[in-house]
C-alpha cells in the first residue's frame, strides 16, 4: 500500500475533506492498478505499472491525466511531477485524458474523480511521484537483470538506463518486454530534492502550443460525421416548463431540420448554428411559468436578511465573545452581502452526444466525468458503462463544469434522433441558466478595548449550502457546511474570543454552484473588510493593526509584509487614491494583496496597480504560480467591480457580456507577483487570487474615497452615494 | 453559391447571404480555430482578418467578405505579425485556457502589421474588444511589446 496524501494532513479542515475516512478514500488511498493495466492483457506494452503511466515499446511515454485541464496549467505541474521521477524529460512525454473511472481516477483529498477546489496539485504531489517512481525502479530493475549488474549502479537521463562501469546504456523503450514480465513493487524511494532537474524550474506549458494556432479541440469543436448542430431555448423563468411549442414557422426556414422538446426546453436542430438559432427565434413557445413568476431580487434579499436572525449552527466558539463586545471600548457591528454569480466562461456551454440503441458517445469539456457519463446514461436511458466520455481541454471551467447537468440535457434532446447531436447554448442561455454562486448575507461584530485590541468578535453568514445538493456527504455531522464556513471558523487572527455561526437558507427557484474561490471569496471578503473596519476604528494603520495578531501563522505575516514592502504600502499617493491590503491563509497558501485604485470625483473606480506575495510552499512550475496569480487577481477583479446576477419576474436580468460585464484590457493595471522560497508542501493556486481580489479592493477603495462599501459589486456603489 | 477567399484558398459555399461569417468558417467550412463567444460582437473570439483588417465574424455577413481576402487563426502564422505574435504568446506564456486566444492573436496581429511599435494607449484601442476570462491581459500587452521588439 502506497501512502497517499490523508486528508488529515491538509492544514485546516474544510469540504475537501468530506470523504474521510470513507470508502472512497481508502479505494482513493493506493496508486490504482486496475483496468489501463496492460501486463495482464498482454506481454507486449505498454508497460503501465499503474493508472497514470504508460510506456511503449515505440519510446512514447503517455501520462494519463486525472486532473482536467481548463487553463490553470495542471497538465504541465502533473507532467512535471511524474517526468521528474520518471528520470525524463518534459519534451518526451504525452498527457492524455483520463476517462471516467471513479477506482482509478478520483482525485484522492476529495474523494471522487473531480477537478476543483485548487485540490490537484496537493493531491498530486505525493501520489504522481510515487506512481512514477514504481515505474522508473521496474525499468531500472529490467536493464539490470539483463546486464546481470545491481539497480542501485545504474542511473537515468531522459529515459535511458546506463551503467557506468561496463558503459551499456538501454532505452525505456527496449525494455518494455522485461519489465511486463517483472512483479511490481509496492513503493519506490522519492528522489531527494537536491536531484530535481524539473521542480522548482520554469517549464513551458505543454498545452499552448496548439492554442495559439486554433488547433486545440475544445468541447465546442468536435465534428462528427453526420452530426447536426442544435441550440436550446430554456423556460425564462427559473424552473418553469414547456406547455405547447409553435414550430411551423421554424421548420419552414432553410436548414432547419428538426424541433425537440423536453419538459423545461426546446432546441431547434439545423444543418448548422446559424439555421438552429433562427430557427429558436422563429419559435412560439407558451410557458408554464411556475411557481416561480413572481420572485423578484428584493424577495431574494428579504429573504436572506429574515433568515439571517436566527441563531444558527454554531461553527466555532471560544470564551464568551457578546459579553465581551458588550463590554469593549469601541463596539463595531456590520453587514456585508455578496450577490448571486455566473460563470460565463469564454467557452459556452455545449455538448455533443450520439445516442445509440445499445450505448452512447459523449463530447464535452467537463471536471467531472464520472458526473458527465452519469448525467447521459439517466437521460438516455442507459447504463453508465454504456456511456463513453470523450473529455476535452476546457474553455474556462471556473466550477461550470463541476456540473453536469448540460450533459443530461442534451442527451434528452439527442435521444430524440439518431445522428450525433452537438447542443451549443447561446451565451445568454448560458448566463441566464447558470447555476449560480450563492447569495451571502453576513452579520458581523467585534469590540476593541482601550488599547485597540480585538477582545470579542462574531460572525454569522447566511446562504445556500451548495455542498448540501453536490456532495452531501461533505455536510458535518452537526449540520455545517464546512465550505459556508471555511476560513472563517477559524481565522487566522488571533482572537481570544469568537464564535462564527451559519444559517442555512436556500433561495426559491435559485439552483446554487461551486464558484472560484469558493467558500473562502466569500468569507475572505467580509473577514479582511472588516478587520480593516477595525483598523481604521483603533486608529491604527492597517499592516501594523493585522502584525500582532498573526503569532500562530508566520507563513501568514512574512507574505503580509513581503506585499506592503513591494508595494510601496506608506508612501504617498495622490490625492484621490489609495492602496487597500489583505492577508488570507486558504487553499493550503498564504497570499497577501495589496491593491491601489482611483476614485474618480465621479465616483468611478480606476485599478492603478496589484502587488501579490505568495507563500504556496514548493513552487512545481513557478511561472504557472505568476500565471495562476495574475489571473485569479483579475478574474476576482471583475466580479469585485461589476458581476452580480439580479432576478425580477423569476427571470435572470443579466444575458450577455453587455449586462455580465468583464474587466477589458484598458481597465486592467499591472500585476506584480512575489513568491515566497519555500520547501513546505505545495499548496493550491487557482483560488487564492480570485478570492484575494475581493477586499484588496474595497479596502483600497476605502482608503481612496473614505467611503466604505459593504456590498459586491463595488461599480456604482460610489456613484449612488450607496 | 458564394466564392470564398478564406486563407488562400477558393471556397464555394451554399448558405445564405445574410449568414454570420463565423458560422459558415466552424460550421461548413470546418475550420474550428475561430471561436464563437457572444454572438453580438462583445468580446472578440470571431475576430478574423478581412483583407488584413480586424473584424467580428459573428457579426459580419457572409456575403460581405465575398472579393476579399479572409484570414483565420490557421493562417495567421504565414504572416510575417502573425508569426511573431504568435512566438512571442509561447515565449510569454500568455496562454491559460486559450478558448479566447485565437481572437486575441488575430487582433493583435492586426495591431503590429500596421504599427510596428504600438504604444500602451493603441494597445488598449486595438485590444479592448477582446475579453479573456482567465485574466491573460498583462502578458497579452507585454507579448505585443516583445514581438514588437523582436
Amino acid at each position: 500500500m502506497i501512502e497517499m496524501p490523508r486528508a488529515a494532513d491538509l492544514k485546516r479542515p474544510d469540504r475537501r475533506t468530506f470523504l474521510a475516512g470513507s470508502a472512497a478514500l481508502v479505494v482513493a488511498a493506493a496508486i490504482p492498478t486496475g483496468g489501463r493495466m496492460a501486463r495482464a492483457a498482454s506481454a507486449v506494452g505498454p508497460f503501465a505499472p499503474n493508472a497514470f503511466i504508460r510506456v511503449g515499446e515505440d519510446g512514447k511515454i503517455v501520462l494519463v491525466m486525472r486532473d482536467v485541464e481548463m487553463g490553470q496549467g495542471i497538465w504541465t505541474g502533473a507532467s512535471m511531477l511524474m517526468a521528474e521521477e520518471l528520470d525524463v524529460g518534459l519534451d518526451q512525454v504525452t498527457p492524455d485524458f483520463a476517462p471516467p473511472n471513479e477506482k482509478l481516477y478520483a482525485n484522492p483529498i476529495f474523494g471522487q474523480q473531480a477537478t476543483g477546489g485548487s485540490t490537484s496539485i496537493r493531491a498530486d504531489w505525493e501520489s504522481l511521484r510515487k506512481a512514477a517512481a514504481i515505474a522508473r525502479a521496474v525499468l531500472v530493475e529490467a536493464a539490470a537483470k539483463q546486464w546481470n549488474v545491481d539497480p542501485a549502479a545504474c542511473r537515468v537521463e531522459r529515459g535511458t538506463v546506463k551503467h557506468a562501469a561496463s558503459g551499456k546504456t538501454a532505452s525505456y523503450a527496449s525494455l518494455v518486454p522485461v519489465a511486463l514480465t517483472l512483479p511490481l513493487p509496492t513503493d519506490a524511494p522519492l528522489k531527494d530534492r537536491k536531484d530535481w532537474t524539473l521542480i522548482g524550474t520554469p517549464q513551458k506549458r505543454v498545452d499552448t502550443s496548439t492554442k495559439v494556432n486554433g488547433k486545440t479541440v475544445y468541447g465546442i469543436d468536435v465534428q462528427i460525421p453526420g452530426m447536426k448542430i442544435a441550440t436550446v431555448a430554456m423556460c425564462p423563468v427559473l424552473g418553469g416548463k414547456v406547455r405547447h411549442v409553435d414550430d411551423a414557422a421554424a421548420r419552414k426556414l432553410a436548414g432547419v431540420v428538426d424541433v425537440l422538446k423536453i419538459e423545461n426546453g426546446v432546441a431547434v436542430v439545423g444543418d448548422h448554428f446559424w439555421a438552429a438559432k433562427q430557427g429558436l427565434e422563429a419559435l412560439d413557445i407558451d410557458w408554464d411559468l411556475g411557481p416561480q413568476a413572481g420572485l423578484s431580487q428584493a424577495d431574494i434579499e428579504k429573504g436572506h436578511a429574515d433568515a439571517s436572525q436566527a441563531a444558527g449552527l454554531v461553527a466555532s466558539k471560544v470564551g464568551d465573545p457578546d459579553a465581551a463586545i458588550a463590554g469593549a471600548s469601541v463596539k463595531l457591528d456590520a453587514v456585508y452581502q455578496l450577490p448571486f454569480l455566473a460563470h460565463a466562461p469564454m467557452e459556452p456551454i455545449n455538448c455533443t452526444v450520439h445516442v445509440r440503441p445499445d450505448g452512447a458517445d459523449v463530447w464535452c469539456g467537463t471536471q467531472v466525468p464520472t458526473r458527465a457519463q452519469g448525467e447521459a446514461a439517466k437521460a438516455a436511458g442507459l447504463t453508465p458503462d454504456q456511456v463513453t466520455v470523450h473529455n476535452h481541454m476546457i474553455g474556462g471551467g471556473f466550477g461550470r463544469r463541476l456540473e453536469a447537468e448540460y450533459v443530461g440535457i442534451a442527451a434528452a434532446f439527442a435521444k430524440q434522433v439518431s445522428c450525433p447531436l452537438k447542443m451549443v447554448w447561446t451565451r445568454e442561455t448560458d448566463i441566464q441558466h447558470d447555476r449560480y454562486r450563492p447569495f451571502y448575507f453576513d452579520r458581523i461584530a467585534a469590540g476593541l478595548d482601550a488599547g485597540g485590541q480585538i477582545v470579542g468578535w462574531t460572525h454569522k453568514t447566511t446562504g445556500s449550502s451548495v455542498m448540501a445538493r453536490w456532495a452531501p456527504p461533505g455536510m458535518r455531522k452537526d449540520g455545517i457546511d464546512p465550505d459556508a464556513v471555511e476560513c472563517a471558523e477559524d481565522p487566522i487572527y488571533e482572537i481570544g474570543s469568537r464564535k462564527v455561526s451559519w444559517v442555512r437558507h436556500e433561495p426559491p427557484g435559485v439552483i446554487t454552484a461551486w464558484w472560484r474561490g469558493v467558500g473562502p471569496a466569500h468569507n475572505i471578503f467580509v473577514i479582511e473588510s472588516f478587520i480593516d473596519e477595525l483598523a481604521h476604528a483603533a486608529k491604527q494603520d492597517p499592516v501594523a493593526f493585522r502584525r500582532p495578531l498573526l503569532g500562530k501563522t508566520p507563513r501568514a505575516l512574512k507574505v503580509l509584509e513581503l506585499a506592503a514592502e513591494k508595494s510601496g504600502w506608506g508612501s504617498p499617493l495622490p490625492v484621490g487614491t489609495g492602496r487597500g491590503i489583505m492577508v488570507q491563509s486558504a487553499f493550503g497558501s498564504f497570499l497577501s494583496v495589496v491593491c491601489e485604485v482611483q476614485v474618480t470625483d465621479g465616483g468611478q473606480i480606476r485599478l492603478r496597480r496589484i502587488t501579490a506575495a505568495m507563500d504556496c510552499g514548493q513552487a512545481i512550475n513557478p511561472d504557472s504560480v505568476r500565471a495562476q496569480l495574475e489571473g485569479g487577481l483579475i478574474f476576482g477583479m471583475t466580479s469585485a467591480l461589476y458581476s452580480e446576477i439580479t432576478l425580477d419576474q423569476g427571470r435572470v436580468q443579466q444575458s450577455n457580456f453587455n449586462s455580465y460585464r468583464m474587466l477589458r484590457m484598458n481597465e486592467t493595471p499591472p500585476v506584480d507577483v512575489h513568491i515566497v522560497e519555500s520547501t513546505e508542501k505545495p499548496g493550491g493556486l487557482g483560488e487564492t487570487g480570485t478570492a484575494a481580489a475581493f477586499p484588496a479592493i474595497a479596502n483600497a477603495v476605502f482608503a481612496a474615497s473614505g467611503k466604505r462599501l459593504r456590498r459586491l459589486p463595488l461599480a456604482g456603489g460610489l456613484a449612488s452615494g450607496a | 453559391m458564394l466564392t470564398l477567399d478564406i486563407n488562400g484558398e477558393a471556397r464555394q459555399v451554399e448558405v445564405p447571404n445574410d449568414m454570420p461569417l463565423l458560422w459558415v468558417l466552424r460550421d461548413v467550412v470546418g475550420l474550428m480555430g475561430t471561436k464563437f463567444g457572444c454572438g453580438i460582437a462583445l468580446c472578440g473570439c470571431c475576430t478574423v482578418h478581412l483583407d488584413g483588417e480586424p473584424v467580428r465574424s459573428c457579426l459580419t455577413a457572409v456575403s460581405d467578405a465575398v472579393g476579399r481576402k479572409i484570414t483565420t487563426i490557421e493562417a495567421i502564422g504565414g504572416t510575417p505579425a502573425g508569426a511573431r505574435i504568435q512566438k512571442a504568446w509561447l515565449d510569454l506564456e500568455v496562454v491559460q485556457c486559450g478558448y479566447c486566444q485565437s481572437g486575441q492573436i488575430m487582433s493583435a496581429a492586426a495591431l503590429l502589421a500596421n504599427n510596428p511599435s504600438p504604444s500602451d494607449v493603441d494597445i488598449d484601442t486595438a485590444m479592448s474588444g477582446n475579453i479573456c476570462r482567465c485574466g491573460t491581459y498583462p502578458r497579452i500587452r507585454a507579448a505585443i511589446k516583445h514581438a514588437a521588439t523582436s
